[in-house]
């Protein structure tokens, strides 16, 4: 089936593709410009306390307190933490917390998309477990997190099974696992059941079974289908690792600089915004090397189409 | 009255990632006021580029197309013809009545006048309870007859047609031909007409164009002598002289040789 | 079809997930009737509340780890008023949020549809926003818009919302059918006439989708942002309060106000979807 497809396949336009992700590149930076210049441009003109339509503030304040100046935060970053000695320069602080948020997200992630794939694999396979459990899956994602935290912890803390003891980041991760497994089983799921009627069909005349129509026609007919969806998935477990690390308290992890930062925003409001470029930093590594995943797996995604 | 389509040295190449295609070339063709014109020819003979040209839906790189003495730009402008194409290409969320006033609704007709028009155009189209419906409620022909109604629905003296019927088994595209023949008569629009089938090409048409490919070109243009379209009904398909004009058509296909047979044209 | 028509030519690509989904096929070729896929989640919620009222109940688990369901229900029955009110502050911010959010999402794809140049000036800076955490900004909005305004939390919701409303948007945008954009070149029509005609109206779908897609996305966004700060009153803070005075059974009752208030914008959106979908 692939020797045939990929021998007659057009090439694919290598030069065109680098060239476009360069100016796309190039317009994304524009539009940051753009955006920098349009905040920098309403702490100038805009009215002092902001917009207030009744008592509702609709425009933010444009004091330095409020809106640092954009070059105050960049500077910020190449400045000692506290005035402490040996504290070190807060971009590496910031790189260091970001690591660890990393690390944790990346375990979530890991066990969310072990999860999700099971469960998509359990729901294709049984068409009473898709009905069973599809809507609760669904039902999940409404459920707050943050609700999970304290609970997570004390269940944690119970468990040791010889050496093994529960870690605070674990508890982390598992929240994380919790928005990541989401995305993967419904999109693993859609992508187990996308192959048509012809291809179902030749399978059946090959006398395949189960597992094997799963390894030869599903799991890779799934693959454009997951990609997205691991990507996600990854965006999901930053954000879950983020939060939960601010709900259990734990130290070192970006969530708790976020939060740490700003209540000392009042004397330097600068600072407050370094966890959040870390906090951005962090999302767009995670989706970034979902993608880099992606090429891995580039056979998987070509159509049937014609050239 | 000048001609309804002049056709003077047009080709057309298409830049395509495997190179250059010669679609149309060194193509010429009239058609008459209220003629019944078919273009038919196997894949990739230009039939359908030759009534994009025409439609102004396309350009040509080379020579002129002319609409009732203007060019086929201006025409498109002054919508002076209507065109039905392969899919019927009605807008789902329209009812059947809402997709005929379509074009008139672009045109800025009075809401009055535009109703007075649907329902004269649903009562040619025999589409008489269906005004209401929509398109997932009505069958491939029904549909098609929906986009004819369209098609004439500013009263064009030119009416361009795509394979329309194509899509539509056998039985409904007889009766298909036969309501096109009376709506074409009765309205003294010209048609051009692309089609694979040379049943269908004899039946409809005063002239059959046949096209050749590599590189797209009319091969031979047959007159059919079948009697004024307009008076044609069902039991010309049983008569003798229908038959001798498929085999002229056939011929002209094959390029004078029964040898081989070319492809993309139906027999039947 | 002819080949020589066009040199590509182009078939629409799929649209969002019809509301109206083919039920699921088995491998075996087994459809599931639709009294199958109302009934078996329900039993399986039952069941699993069933398991759950017997561990609570046997000792196993302690109470204030998981209440049992038992022990929930009564701080409903208790809270009933404070639940509401709550999940009023939290539900409006979120609807504001929803609002303002699919209407930039709109717009924003309206203009990028129009403009090469702010579409690749957009479409980067909303694939970034959709891969951050966003919740992360609460407290400096907060500080930027005062400790007592709820505008902080409006704002992350509808930077929330407004990501997948303005993806699908676009996308929609992109959907209309070369046979309808050739109709409308025979009929001589305006751009605007176009837009008007063909575009939108095939958009419209894709953003409704959007918008559902962005409900629970508010929600959740509007209720965890009151974490990071800001007027308490909302569920947010409300769970967080119960949970530190070990209040657990309270905490979920709110956490089961936060899964209704989730559940109902999704219910009404994806109510808003099928309406939308109907006929395209």
């Amino acid at each position: 089936m692939s020797d045939a497809a990929t021998l007659l396949a057009p090439p694919r336009r290598r030069r065109a593709g680098q060239g476009a992700r360069l100016k796309a590149a190039g317009y994304g930076l524009l539009g940051i410009i753009a955006l920098a210049v349009a905040s920098e441009l309403y702490k100038w003109l805009g009215p002092a306390d902001g917009l207030l339509i009744g008592d509702v503030r609709v425009l933010p304040r444009t004091s330095d307190l409020a809106m640092p100046h954009i070059w105050d935060m960049v500077g910020r970053l190449f400045e000692p933490v506290t005035r402490a000695e040996g504290a070190r320069v807060l971009w590496l602080e910031i790189v260091i917390a970001a690591g660890l948020t990393l690390g944790i997200a990346a375990v979530g992630w890991v066990v969310g998309v072990v999860v999700g794939i099971g469960l998509a694999l359990i729901m294709q396979r049984w068409i009473l477990a898709e009905s069973a459990l599809l809507p609760w899956i669904v039902l999940s994602q409404t459920v707050p997190l943050i609700a999970f935290a304290p609970l997570v912890k004390s269940w944690g803390s119970r468990i040791e099974i010889g050496a093994f003891e529960w870690q605070d980041w674990m508890s982390v991760a598992v929240i994380a696992s919790y928005l990541a497994f989401f995305p993967v089983a419904v999109g693993a799921l859609k992508g187990l059941q996308a192959p048509d009627r012809i291809h179902r069909e030749l399978l059946h005349t090959y006398s395949a079974r189960w597992w094997p129509t799963m390894v030869h026609l599903r799991l890779p007919a799934a693959v454009p289908f997951l990609l997205p969806a691991l990507r996600l998935a990854a965006a999901n477990a930053v954000v879950g690792a983020v939060v939960a690390e601010v709900s259990t308290g734990l130290q070192g992890g970006i969530g708790r600089l976020v939060i740490q930062y700003a209540g000392q925003a009042s004397g330097d409001p600068a600072k407050a915004w370094a966890p959040i470029f870390g906090a951005i930093a962090l999302g767009l590594i995670a989706a970034g090397s979902v993608a880099l995943l992606g090429l891995l797996v580039k056979d998987y995604r070509r159509t049937e189409g014609e050239a | 009255m000048s001609a309804a389509v002049v056709v003077r040295g047009v080709d057309k190449i298409f830049d395509t990632k495997s190179g250059h295609v010669t679609a149309l070339s060194a193509v010429d063709l009239d058609v008459a006021p209220g003629e019944f014109v078919s273009l038919i020819g196997p894949s990739g003979c230009g039939k359908s580029t030759l009534m994009r040209l025409i439609a102004d839906l396309e350009t040509p790189t080379a020579g002129t197309v002319e609409v009732f003495g203007t060019s086929a730009h201006q025409a498109r402008v002054d919508q002076r013809y209507g065109i039905a194409f392969q899919q019927a290409g009605l807008l789902p969320w329209r009812t059947v009545s809402a997709n005929i006033a379509l074009p008139l609704e672009l045109s800025g007709m009075a809401r009055a006048e535009v109703r007075q028009r649907v329902d004269e155009l649903i009562a040619l189209v025999g589409l008489g309870d269906f005004g209401d419906r929509f398109p997932d409620q009505l069958s491939g022909g029904m549909q098609q007859r929906v986009a004819i109604a369209r098609a004439l629905a500013k009263k064009p003296q030119l009416l361009l047609m795509d394979e329309p019927f194509g899509a539509l088994d056998e039985m409904t595209r007889e009766y298909m031909q036969t309501e096109l023949l009376r709506i074409a008569a009765e309205t003294g629009a010209a048609v051009v007409f692309v089609t694979h089938s040379i049943p269908e090409a004899v039946y409809l048409s005063d002239r059959v164009v046949v096209m050749s490919p590599r590189p797209g070109r009319i091969a031979e243009v047959v007159p059919m002598s079948l009697g004024s379209t307009g008076s044609r009904a069902d039991d010309l398909r049983e008569d003798a002289s229908f038959f001798e004009m498929i085999t002229a058509v056939r011929e002209a296909l094959h390029g004078g040789t029964h040898a081989t047979a070319p492809r993309g044209v139906e027999n039947r | 079809m002819t080949t020589e028509t066009r040199a590509s030519t182009l078939t629409r690509t799929p649209g969002p997930s019809r509301p109206r989904t083919r039920p699921p096929v088995g491998p075996l070729g087994r459809t599931a009737s639709g009294a199958e896929r109302a009934i078996a989640p329900v039993v399986l919620g039952g069941a699993v509340i069933g398991i759950w009222q017997l561990l609570a109940g046997s000792g196993l688990v302690e109470a204030y780890l998981l209440p049992s369901p038992a022990a929930i229900i009564a701080e409903i029955i208790e809270f009933w008023p404070s639940m509401l009110s709550a999940a009023g502050i939290t539900g409006l911010n979120a609807f504001v949020g929803l609002v303002a959010g699919s209407l930039l999402g709109v717009v924003a794809a309206l203009v990028a549809s129009t403009s090469r140049l702010l579409d690749g000036m957009l479409a980067p800076i909303v694939a970034a926003l959709a891969v951050i955490p966003i919740v992360a900004l609460a407290p400096v909005l907060n500080t930027m818009f005062g400790a007592d305004s709820r505008t902080g939390r409006q704002l992350i919701a509808s930077l929330a919302a407004f990501v997948p409303v303005f993806i699908t948007t676009a996308r929609g945008l992109r959907q209309t059918q070369p046979v309808h954009r050739e109709l409308m070149t025979s009929f001589a029509a305006t751009p605007w006439q176009v837009m008007r005609t063909i575009t939108l109206p095939t958009a419209v779908p894709y953003t409704f989708t959007g918008i559902r897609l962005a409900s629970s996305l508010a929600v959740i966004s509007a209720l965890v942002a009151e974490y990071f700060g800001g007027p308490r009153g909302g569920l947010g803070g409300l769970i967080s309060t119960s949970a530190a005075s070990s209040a657990y059974p309270r905490a979920w009752a709110y956490v089961v106000a936060a899964i209704a208030l989730g559940l109902a914008f999704y219910l009404v959106t994806l109510a808003l979807e099928r309406w939308a979908s109907r006929r395209r």
